[in-house]
């Protein structure tokens, strides 16, 4: 076994030395710790002892010779060794284990197939990846509009009043500043945002680019942008959210019933219908516009379903009209739009009116009046699969009916028969306050009965 | 104006370090204090008055003017098992010992590995307000806090004296206790009767207010609650917190409250560069700046190498309420 | 006119140490310079970045060591201490994990070579500042009084050099003022690095300052195990029964450089150290006890090969131990764990 001998370091802050003389030749045996040469550095000359009992094989570097500590100098032969060791094979290297092998030591760097470097100080290099790399997709940048101009608005915008105005989507250089000298603070934007009632509205920030946050309870992260092991401060919006939720689960004692709706007629005709309107309108037809409208007309039927809890009184009060919020999920909060007069929609007038509220929403562009006034709200749970869910009530409202996952499935007929329908489950949570499960119940049934009979023609 | 019930007495800061470490010489012989004119002279400001009496000079240690052995002297002491408790008579005398703190106190756990701990308190009173000139003056905490491995206190109000000294010498690693002897006679409070401790390492809101932030130790949260109070009679609401603890630092009372506040104001009667401010505000800009609404503000003594003997040099110096209350009503309004 | 055997012996027993202590004596001695120069050889073997030598201190050591009551007395050493540190009970193999900083090593690899601290043998940890341990081990000292624990001692040591520092004055004030069993010891090797004696103190005999603090003080031969051991067991005796501390001054030599770092040949010529060298301990003690019949050569002979076999096991053994890991960093900063700042 060959031994390749480096420079060593002779010295805490030496970086190189001269082999001043060898005092073996090669060929020659040599003990462990004997000396076989001379270094000279600029701190200390120092005899260095053969860390192996051996033979030197061969010499490197010319005595005279400055090197840099770590090159190899000698080889030395194991005692037994054959004077020429046959070079080690060694399996190739496969793709793979390049890609993850560590970075190569000074030392390994020096080392020859066949010999081993005595172990020194090695320091491994650690692989620094790149944030950017890290984070996987590319990094997009901000648009940005009027980029100068907006700059120059912003001077002296402190870095919360930034944050809660992009939260909130205000636009500062609309805010009447009153701190110092005119200054937009904090406060005058929380302010401004409270104008609009359920909260400001907030579509996803654009993306930035994101350096990666250490964890830690110190380390702060975003609702829409949510880091392990870190906190997320919540925005206003997020903080409304929770208080209404909160509010509504304890003021309104809930209760909950589902039903299993046979959707297939109003599939069949959503189907037929679908290609063309698009087409038409440039709005995408969904079931929701068919729910809604059975809604409407049920809540018609049940006008307690259409009321609201007055703890002044208390008292009940049956709403005049008809407004059906709709519930709007996005990255960084919760929207519920209300389509005003629903009942004086046809179908397509729904699908319309929520297929704008719905693009605005997303786009971050609905105003204060598009959230207010909501009298029932619609839930589309079934987006993401859902076959049965308890929604928390809008506060002020009696309540809430959603639309889950279609599925197909075997049904046994009114001739039993079997076959393939169209299934979805709607269930309804409500303010027991309001309205008691005789006439919730009705209410449920009247909305099954009314879209198992939608379709399969019509006009929309 | 503070009462004294059925299970609390009423104490000045010096009564308050004295019950406390008399308290711990009768319930632990381990305990013994070492330090200039501790013993027939019960110390400058009278806080071991008539200890050597009680608990004999072996316990009581007059010794001799040599700072440097005063710690190092305990350090061993605390190595071979004992409790000592090392006075420096002033924090101005403290430089000497800077080796015995720094270099053996705060790392012998570290370098043994874990094998000698050093479980030892070093007492010293610090600060200015009292004519004490250039070497009767100073404040030590910035010298020191950047080691770890060593605590460092700086209580301000009697309670919390004893709470915190008692932790003090409780705790298996060297602390120093920094004690503002402008405060001694001057502070007064309510302090709770037996036996309790109050972590180190843990900040106190003194005051709850909306506005702004006020995170401030030793003399200085006594005038800051005073200014803060002002601007509470103006309609303006200011919270103050006392630190109590420079080393571990409470991070998550002061982030919590700026997050509330959005604005955070540090006061420190030592000189602004490089003191215990610099690392509150550093800690805040990278935590929560985007709760900030203002600038960060240090209110601290200028750069000069300390507070002269003649009273305008000394108040040119040191902060004051009013001058508190303007920093405060700046901060508010901005 | 060489003394016979007889006469040798004779002269020996004034020391009241037995033949076996006498071999011990010596065995630590070769000890001592094989692990010393064990060091150097790793370092220049490129193994070790850094090593301590005490070459010339190995009498001085060995003597002290044992006049040192193992379980009883305290030692607070200084980074010269290789010898005296063996000679209370540390194993080569422990000397082995401190110079290639493991983490089996009491320090975990922490502290430089030579740094060592055992509670086991009662031997304090210390840091590279020269005097910082001096106050040290007089609070321990203080401690064993103040327990009242008659009988036992601190053994304190340090270089000629340190004896300049504040922190050592100090010391020797206050244990004088407090009449604590403590005994300061002086290893007077004649060198700090690279300042000569006479660059260090006016006043070159360091025993003397002792009547200055208002202890005894007494100098003896660095290079004469059984001096060092009378000087040091009169001493520790005085301390342990209430008589005091006491200054020793053992005058012996430093025959390599200051460590692996330090060229000693910028500041002394190779014939002053070759000219200490003629007076080295080590074999001034072995002919002693050839002379007088303790021992005999194929009893050396063993010895030096043991001591080297033993070094050779300790240094395999150590080698192979694993570092301590990035983790370990974070340990023992507070008691319990600490979260630091970043």
């Amino acid at each position: 076994m060959p031994t390749t001998i480096t420079m060593p370091q002779l010295g805490e802050t030496v970086t190189e030395g001269t082999v001043e003389r060898w005092l073996k030749k090669a060929g020659e045996p040599v003990e462990k710790y004997e000396a076989f040469l001379e270094v000279s550095t600029d701190k200390v000359n120092s005899e260095v002892p053969s860390p192996i009992t051996g033979t030197i094989r061969e010499l490197l570097v010319q005595e005279g010779t400055t090197v840099a500590v770590g090159t190899p100098i000698a080889v030395i032969d194991d005692v037994g060794a054959a004077s020429k060791a046959a070079p080690a094979t060694k399996p190739p290297e496969t793709k793979e284990d390049r890609d993850t092998a560590p970075p190569k030591s000074r030392d390994a760097m020096a080392e020859s197939a066949n010999q081993e470097p005595v172990p020194g100080f090695n320091i491994p290099q650690l692989e620094v990846k790149s944030a950017a790399a890290s984070s996987g997709a590319p990094a997009m940048v901000p648009p940005r509009s009027n980029g100068q101009r907006e700059e120059a608005a912003l001077r002296g915008v402190s870095p919360a009043v930034r944050r809660l105005a992009r939260e909130h989507h205000i636009d500062v250089r609309n805010v009447r500043g009153s701190g110092a000298n005119g200054r937009v603070t904090a406060d005058d934007v929380l302010a401004a945002a409270k104008l609009v009632p359920s909260g400001a509205v907030s579509a996803p920030p654009a993306e930035t680019p994101r350096t990666p946050a250490k964890p830690g309870p110190g380390n702060t992260s975003t609702y829409a942008d949510p880091i392990p092991g870190t906190t997320i401060h919540l925005s206003s919006m997020r903080r409304i959210i929770a208080e209404r939720m909160v509010e509504s689960r304890r003021t309104a004692p809930h209760a909950w019933s589902m039903v299993e709706v046979d959707v297939t007629n109003v599939w069949e005709w959503r189907k037929r219908e679908k290609d063309r309107f698009e087409r038409d309108t440039g709005v995408k037809l969904t079931l929701l516009p068919f729910f809604i409208r059975a809604v409407v007309e049920s809540l018609a039927v049940f006008p307690l379903m259409n009321a609201k809890f007055v703890s002044e009184g208390p008292s009940i009060y049956v709403e005049k009209d008809v407004n059906i919020g709709i519930a709007i999920g996005l990255p960084a909060n919760l929207v519920v739009p209300v389509i005003k007069h629903a009942d004086k929609l046809s179908i397509k007038g729904i699908a319309l009116a929520a297929g704008d509220l719905i693009e605005r929403a997303r786009k971050n562009k609905l105003s204060t009046d598009d959230l207010k006034e909501g009298t029932f709200t619609v839930n589309n749970t079934g987006a993401n699969g859902s076959v049965a869910s308890a929604p928390i009530i809008n506060a002020g409202q009696a309540g809430i009916v959603t639309m889950e996952t279609v599925v197909k499935r075997p049904m046994v007929q009114d001739d039993d028969s079997i076959a393939i329908r169209y299934m979805m489950n709607s269930c309804l949570s409500l303010d027991h306050r309001v309205v008691d499960g005789y006439v919730a119940s009705g209410f449920l049934a009247d909305l099954k009965k009314r879209l198992e009979s939608m379709g399969p023609r019509g006009a929309l | 104006m503070a009462v004294a019930t059925s299970s609390s007495k009423v104490l000045n800061n010096v009564e308050a370090v004295r019950d406390t470490l008399y308290e711990a010489l009768k319930n632990d012989d381990r305990v013994v204090i070492l330090g200039e004119d501790v013993g027939a002279r019960g110390n400058v400001f009278l806080i071991t008055k008539d200890f050597a009496k009680e608990f004999g000079t072996e316990r009581i240690i007059d010794t001799p003017i040599a700072e440097a052995s005063i710690v190092g002297i305990a350090v061993g002491m605390a190595m071979e098992g004992l409790r000592p408790i090392a006075e420096i008579q002033f924090a101005d005398f403290i430089y000497p010992s800077f080796n015995q703190i720094v270099g053996e106190a705060a790392k012998t756990r570290y370098r043994s590995n874990g094998e000698y701990t050093c479980p030892m308190v070093i007492r010293t009173p610090y600060g200015g307000g009292v004519r004490g000139a250039l070497s009767h003056s100073v404040s030590v905490e910035a010298l020191f806090y950047h080691v770890p491995g060593l605590k460092i206190v700086v209580p301000s109000f009697p309670a919390d004296v004893k709470g915190l000294l008692n932790a003090a010498i409780d705790d298996p690693d060297p602390v120093l206790f920094l004690e503002h002897k402008k405060t001694y006679r001057l502070i007064k409070g309510e302090v709770p009767d037996g036996h309790y401790v109050i972590p180190i390492g843990k900040a106190d809101v003194k005051k709850e207010g909306s506005q702004l932030t006020v995170v401030s130790y030793g003399l200085y949260v006594h005038w800051a609650l005073e200014a803060a109070n002002q601007l509470e009679s103006e309609g303006m609401s200011v919270e103050v917190i006392d630190l109590r603890s420079v080393r571990p630092m409470d991070r998550t009372l002061i982030l919590q409250s700026v997050r509330k506040t959005r604005k955070l104001l540090v006061i420190h009667e030592d000189n602004k560069f490089g003191g215990i401010g610099a690392e509150i505000s550093a800690m805040v800009a990278e935590e929560a700046l985007f709760d900030l609404d203002a600038p960060i503000r240090r209110l601290a003594a200028p750069d000069v190498p300390a507070m002269g003997y003649a009273m305008p040099l000394e108040e040119a110096y040191m902060s004051s309420p009013a001058k508190m209350a303007d920093a405060m009503r700046d901060m508010v309004k901005f | 006119m060489a003394n016979t055997p007889t006469q040798t012996r004779k002269s020996l027993e004034r020391h009241g140490l037995s033949d076996e202590q006498l071999k011990t004596i010596f065995r630590t001695m070769l000890l001592q310079r094989q692990l010393d120069n064990r060091g150097f050889q790793l370092n220049r073997q490129g193994k070790v970045p850094f090593a301590l030598g005490s070459e010339g201190h190995e009498a001085l050591q060995a003597g002290a060591a044992m006049a040192f009551a193992r379980g009883k007395d305290i030692l607070a050493p200084y980074y010269r201490d290789l010898g005296l540190s063996i000679g209370i009970g540390l194993t080569p193999y422990e000397i082995m994990l401190s110079i290639f900083a493991r983490a089996a090593d009491h320090n975990g690899g922490r502290q430089f070579p030579n740094h060592y601290s055992s509670k086991r043998a009662g031997l304090m940890s210390f840091s590279s500042i020269l005097a910082a341990h001096i106050p040290h081990a007089v609070g321990a000292a203080y401690a064993l009084q103040y327990r009242k624990e008659n009988g036992r001692a601190v053994l304190v040591t340090f270089g000629d050099g340190t004896t300049s520092e504040g922190e050592w004055h100090e010391s020797m004030n206050f244990a004088a003022v407090h009449k604590l069993p403590i005994v300061f010891l002086c290893e007077n090797n004649q060198w700090a690095i690279s300042t000569p004696l006479s660059l260090q103190m006016g006043q070159p005999d360091i025993y003397k300052r002792a009547e200055g603090y208002g202890m005894p003080g007494e100098q003896f031969d660095g290079f004469d195990p059984l001096a060092t051991y009378d000087a040091v067991k009169r001493a520790m005796d005085r301390a342990r029964n209430g008589g005091g501390p006491t200054l020793l001054e053992g005058v012996c030599y430093r025959f390599l450089a200051h460590s692996t770092d330090d060229n000693d040949l910028t500041y002394r010529t190779r014939e002053d150290v070759d000219e200490h060298r003629k007076d080295d301990p080590l074999p001034r003690f072995e002919n002693l006890l050839l002379d007088s019949g303790v021992i005999t050569a194929d009893e050396v002979a063993a010895f030096k090969k043991d001591v080297l076999r033993e070094t050779n096991e300790a240094t395999d053994k150590a080698e192979a131990m694993p570092f301590p890991t990035a983790d370990d960093l974070y340990k023992h900063v507070y008691e319990g764990a600490w979260e630091p700042w970043q």
